[in-house]
């Protein structure tokens, strides 16, 4: 297994990070995910972001390693493994952080009967696929505007259920799966539907760097990884810890949080001044802001959060007016002034 | 053999030698020629450079995704009696190198599959029931045959590769042997990991140079990084020298910048770049410390001499080219990225159905073992055979959706009888087509007819970004060949018909022609140019539309849209969302 290039390490890029923190700390917040250039650290940034993540407690031997608390009863596993062990013994695991490489055939994504299985022994069994594997997790797939329609149909259906319903083969299995989906593409290889779009709760622009010192960084940085991975991850450590301290208190923090009504109110002003579809607008405000209050270490949501979130809670829901050029971001910060700085 | 000729062919032998020396560092070469001696002695010459025993496959560019990525290995499958997995042209070129033929041609899914390897140093197989990480670290050679300036290959691929040489100029015969030693590059390949950590100054003066050079991309810096470390290893030293942060450039980067720079961002955004200058001019500020000014000062002037000594080496002429290509580049990128779109499409595989084996139907061999797994046990009862038994009802044959896909495509008068309002207005109208198409994930090609010929503008495409810049492009005024517009409207959807796909011809016109085939001039030729180009449309079965953009209908304004057969529309004000609703329906009914 190779080193992830520690999180801290990565130079700017500061909304794809704290969108991927605010994902870390509420994973309901429904997916991030990243367009941008090609060599601006998109894969990068979600590979140090599994290295970082703290160990989740699981059911101990559950093929699912399922929540003891939150899946109790509804892990297929559950009858037969669970039972038996009582509900006592779990064990912690690193929170998975699964790749859905493009060319994934469908049975390996959703899980199907179990081929050897089936063949020396006979039986029946089925054999858990990728999203089993992401569950509590992360699911992250790069270049998706590649990734063919009816992968991507079916990812979006168990992503926004929680639970994936296999019926093939003659198996009849449903499982809970909650992960959070994280896409990066390059809207120039081919845009994506708006409905998908939609699905996703945050969205960030990655861009190139453009202060020479940021880019003398990000290469000197990166060729000291290449050189020495361990001893960079080394040096790195005590700064990568920090973030995963910053995520644990946050999530203990964020359902203490408050949200004022004025700071609610101004959510969905924004939302309507802006003309974002549908409520999923506003309740990823809402969320986003929770979280990364949470992990500022404030107790309550302030407008000056919703700022904060708004661009990347919004920008992909904006419908698309064919004869403005500017982009989404820009209409965001110009309704926002207009609302908060009156 | 001219001297620029020659100078060519070394930098070709050079990135052979450099790219033996760290191929997954380096990524690979991007080699553009047709084949020929040149190109083979290029590749028998990097062969040969390569370290002893290291595989080097080549990749045809239609390979399925089992042979390039692995499966399920059927046969092998059937003798054992469990599924045996079978490992693809990326795995088993582990440790080597691949060579990528057409890559010009290749579809961006094919080329993800390759960039993700590289990215990650494995190959991650997750097919046919296998769940398979094995390590794949490969260098790339990507054969690039492409005549046009944006054929090339997809640039995801491009991006990762070190070395793009053009060996075009070269001629067919083959060059003089320049040729590192064999010897050498393994003794190189060998002292790289010794080669002490470029010092700071050497990687300001490179992310300096790709910054001069309009080159954006980590990546491309990193490179030549990369690139500078292997040419310092290639002449025995273990410091990077200012020569080989020269050649570095000259072989990563310049050709970058040259090359349609596709790492260029187009932000979609309002806000400008910042120019380089700019940039560079903020940088200075962040790295002031206000302690040590002085050792500050004594950097950035090593870095300055740096620069120096690297633009000294790099042609007279590179610099100022790249200054002035930039709005060219923006434009050439934009149609790079065009091609790419139609690969998103092929027929989506439905589930597998049980079902006879009759001609042409093709058997899902996985599905078929899952279904006959779970009987083997029982079958064996009584039989001493160990192979597996497949039976007739076992069998499972693959179905696809043959998805007929739209294209719309929108043939605009631009002539100076379109007002240039009138212009505005149509251009409005094909922007909220445009987003319905790419709602509905139709592709949208655009031709503008305008002096004496029709342009094809905009190739199918489904980039909302690209198609819009297009069009806000588009200039007016001139004359009115509508027959030129109708004949090139048509042949480009004789084409789209030809890849099985739905063509729907939109025209915005008011129909005053007054430019004949040949460019004549003339209202009577023009007429009759144009009705016999809209009878062809006819003939070809083409569905269409016309959108009679005139103020005022007139008496007899539907002709040309009887001669097509298609529908005809008069829009005096003309409305986007009624154009819109028009394809809409059109598209329905051609389905």
């Amino acid at each position: 297994m190779r080193l992830a290039y520690p999180f801290s390490a990565i130079v700017g890029q500061e909304d794809m990070k704290l969108a991927l923190l605010i994902a870390a700390t509420d994973p309901g917040i429904g997916g991030v995910m990243v367009f941008g250039d090609r060599g601006t650290g998109k894969s990068t940034a979600v590979r140090a972001l599994a290295a970082l993540l703290p160990l989740m407690s699981a059911t101990k031997g559950c093929a699912y390693h399922c929540d003891p608390k939150a899946d109790a009863g509804r892990c297929p596993d559950g009858s037969a493994t669970h039972a038996k062990r009582g509900p006592t013994s779990e064990e912690q695991l690193p929170t998975p952080v699964v790749d859905l490489p493009l060319g994934a055939t469908e049975d390996r994504v959703v899980g199907a009967l179990d081929l050897e299985y089936a063949l020396t022994k006979g039986e029946k069994r089925f054999e858990p696929g990728l999203l089993a594997r992401a569950h509590r997790g992360f699911l992250y797939i790069d270049e998706v505007n590649l990734l063919e329609d009816h992968i991507v149909d079916l990812l979006l259906d168990v992503a926004a259920s929680g639970e994936n319903v296999v019926e093939r083969e003659g198996l009849s299995v449903r499982h809970p799966a909650r992960f959070v989906l994280i896409g990066s593409g390059n809207p120039e290889e081919g845009e994506l539907r708006p409905q998908l779009l939609d699905r996703f709760g945050l969205s960030v622009e990655v861009k190139t760097p453009t202060a020479l010192a940021d880019r003398v960084d990000v290469v000197r940085r990166r060729d000291a990884f290449d050189r020495d991975p361990e001893a960079f991850t080394a040096a790195w450590m005590d700064a990568d810890a920090a973030v995963r301290e910053r995520i644990l208190g946050a999530r203990e923090a964020l359902d203490a949080m408050v949200v004022p009504d004025d700071v609610l109110e101004a959510g969905s002003r924004l939302c309507m001044a802006i003309g974002a579809d549908g409520l999923r607008g506003e309740l990823t405000i809402m969320r986003a802001a929770r979280a990364v209050a949470a992990l500022s270490g404030a107790s309550a949501v302030t407008e000056q959060h919703i700022r904060q979130i708004a661009p990347m809670a919004l920008r992909h829901r904006l419908r698309r007016n064919p004869l403005d050029q500017a982009g989404s971001g820009v209409r965001i910060e110009r309704a926002m002034a207009e609302l908060f700085d009156a | 053999m001219s001297e620029a000729v020659s100078a060519v062919w070394a930098d070709a032998a050079l990135a052979a030698a450099l790219f033996a020396i760290d191929p997954v560092g380096l990524g690979g070469v991007a080699l553009r020629s047709g084949p020929g001696p040149v190109r083979d002695r290029w590749l028998a010459m990097s062969r040969g450079l390569l370290a002893p025993g290291a595989p080097v496959r080549r990749i045809p560019l239609n390979i399925e995704d089992d042979r390039l990525i692995g499966g399920l290995e059927l046969t092998a499958s059937l003798a054992a009696g469990r599924p045996v997995a079978q490992r693809g042209v990326l795995a088993e070129s582990d440790g080597g190198v691949v060579i990528l033929a057409m890559a010009e041609r290749m579809e961006p899914c094919a080329a993800a599959r390759i960039t993700g390897v590289m990215d990650h140093g494995e190959i991650a197989i997750e097919r046919d029931g296998l769940a398979v990480r094995l390590p794949c670290r490969i260098g790339v050679i990507a054969l690039d045959e492409g005549l046009e300036a944006e054929e090339r290959p997809p640039s995801p691929l491009l991006e990762r590769l070190a070395f793009h040489l053009d060996l075009g100029r070269l001629g067919s015969r083959p060059p003089p042997d320049v040729d590192h030693a064999t010897a050498d590059v393994a003794q190189a390949r060998a002292r790289l990991p010794g080669v002490a950590p470029a010092s700071d100054s050497t990687i300001e003066a490179l992310c300096a140079m790709a910054a001069r050079l309009g080159v954006g991309s980590a990546r491309a810096a990193l490179m030549t990084l990369r690139a500078a470390r292997a040419h310092a290893a290639l002449h025995g030293r273990i410091e990077m020298t200012s020569e080989d942060a020269a050649a570095a450039t000259r072989l990563v980067l310049a050709p970058r910048a040259l090359n349609a720079a596709p790492e260029q961002s187009e932000a979609p955004g309002a806000e400008e770049p910042s120019p380089p200058a700019e940039a560079e001019a903020e940088s200075g500020q962040n790295s002031a410390e206000p302690n040590d000014a002085a050792a500050d000062a004594e950097a950035a002037s090593e870095v300055d001499m740096m620069v120096a000594a690297i633009e000294a080496t790099l042609p007279d002429d590179l610099l100022a080219r790249v200054d002035l290509s930039v709005p060219a580049r923006g434009a050439a990128k934009g149609r790079g990225a065009g091609a790419s779109a139609k690969s998103a499409h092929r027929g989506r595989p439905l589930a597998s159905r049980a079902g006879p084996l009759r001609s042409g139907a093709r058997l899902n061999l996985v599905d078929t073992l899952r279904a006959a797994a779970p009987w083997q046990t029982l079958r064996r009862k009584g039989a001493a055979a160990s192979h597996i038994q497949v039976r007739r009802e076992d069998f499972r044959i693959r179905r696809f959706v043959q998805r007929m896909e739209a294209t719309t495509i929108f043939v605009v008068d631009a002539s100076g009888s379109t007002a240039l309002q009138r212009l505005a207005e149509a251009k409005g109208a094909v922007e909220l087509l445009l987003a319905k198409a790419y709602v509905a994930r139709a592709r949208v090609a655009l031709i503008a007819f305008r002096g004496a010929e029709a342009e094809l503008l905009l190739p199918p495409t489904r980039s909302l970004a690209r198609a819009k810049a297009r069009l806000a492009e588009l200039p007016g005024g001139g004359g009115t060949p509508l027959a030129a517009g109708v004949e090139a409207g048509l042949l480009l959807a004789l084409a789209e018909k030809s890849k099985d796909h739905t063509p729907l011809l939109v025209f915005l016109t008011d129909g005053r022609a007054n430019i004949g085939l040949g460019g004549a001039p003339g209202r009577a030729v023009a007429e009759s140019d144009a009705l016999a180009a809209s009878r062809r449309v006819l003939e070809s079965g083409v569905a269409s539309l016309f959108v009679d953009t005139s103020p005022r209908a007139q008496p007899g304004g539907d002709r040309f849209a009887l001669a097509m057969g298609g529908a005809y529309a008069p829009l005096p004000y003309l409305d986007g969302a009624a154009v819109a609703g028009l394809v809409g329906e059109l598209q329905a009914a051609t389905r």
